[in-house]
């Protein structure tokens, strides 16, 4: 049986009620964890002091909201290429998510940075990109709002998203690109961690709670945007399977 | 473990609780919202096809 089955909405909207469940009491699971670890287990930062404690969730936000616009951009081109409804209709269901995501970090960072820096903001690089990322993010939602006709709004949205995916390496790389405010990796995939393990783990079993959680939103959200748009196809599909005739069909009016 | 102290975070309590606190909140506002959402899309159709079915009736 070919997974591309679950490519059409009315094949995936019962899979990801099954699958809603298993992501809720992962992040649920990951996300006590983590904050028992980051809040209780980790020690005071030698130099930060306990204020150091918010990069437990300012992190895991800030890649989740690069993340997040990296897989709307990947259903963009779906959408784009394949033509597949389900690909923007999971581009609707992520962004709010993502959205909320990017200004959590802007937030969080902000209050990091005060204590830290002496400044809740500064226009820096990396701060920069980010405030421009929330401004894709909320771009977007406004554009496919904007459009009536559901399939042109999907396209522009894609649109919009895929060349607004130039901002996310941006982002990443804006603390080697540019000496600003912002201190460089601590983290990278490349090289040894320059945190204490405790608080690495702390700060990684986080960020699975906050993918965790961003899978399961969304698959209640996209269940949602399936049946508001594929209402009259749900609705026809049923009254076939009842045998019933829809009101003023013309099966009913014989 | 001295809660007071746990809260004060070292006198940064209001940086570090408002992060975690706004965290929260999203978290919740977002969960609280997408289900109303879900919901009334789904009542929608259930609306619907219970009206197909009172139409069935009367016919």
């Amino acid at each position: 049986m070919s997974i591309f089955k679950y490519s059409s909405p009315a094949m995936f909207f019962p899979l990801a009620g099954k699958l809603l469940p298993w992501f809720s009491a992962l992040a649920v699971l990951f996300g006590a964890i983590g904050l028992y670890l980051g809040l209780f287990v980790a020690p005071e930062d030698f130099q930060q002091g306990e204020v150091y404690r918010i990069i437990f969730i300012h992190v895991p936000a800030a890649w989740m909201a690069m993340f997040i616009y990296l897989v709307m951009a990947m259903y963009g081109v779906m959408a784009l290429t394949l033509n597949t409804r389900l690909s923007a209709m999971m581009m609707e269901a992520l962004a709010p998510t993502g959205a909320i995501f990017t200004a959590l970090a802007l937030w969080t960072g902000a209050l990091w940075g005060r204590p830290t820096w002496g400044t809740y903001w500064a226009w820096d690089a990396r701060m920069t990109s980010t405030l421009i990322l929330l401004f894709l993010y909320v771009g977007y939602i406004a554009l496919i709002n904007a459009i009536e006709d559901k399939k042109r709004a999907d396209k522009a949205g894609a649109l919009l998203v895929i060349v607004g995916s130039v901002n996310v390496p941006i982002i990443y790389f804006s603390v080697k690109w540019w000496n600003t405010l912002h201190q460089g990796l601590s983290v990278s995939a490349t090289a040894p961690s320059k945190m204490a393990s405790i608080m690495l783990w702390a700060m990684l079993t986080m960020a699975i709670a906050c993918w965790m959680y961003a899978i399961a939103i969304s698959l209640v959200r996209v269940r949602a945007i399936i049946c508001e748009r594929e209402r009259d196809r749900i609705l026809g599909q049923e009254r076939i399977r009842r045998r019933e005739p829809a009101p003023g069909s013309a099966v009913a009016s014989l | 473990m001295n809660w007071a102290e746990f809260f004060s975070m070292d006198g940064r309590g209001f940086y570090v609780w408002g992060s975690f606190g706004a965290f929260a909140i999203a978290i919740v506002v977002e969960i609280i919202f997408v289900r109303l959402r879900a919901g009334r899309a789904q009542a929608a159709i259930e609306d619907a096809l219970l009206a197909d079915k009172a139409r069935g009736r009367m016919q």
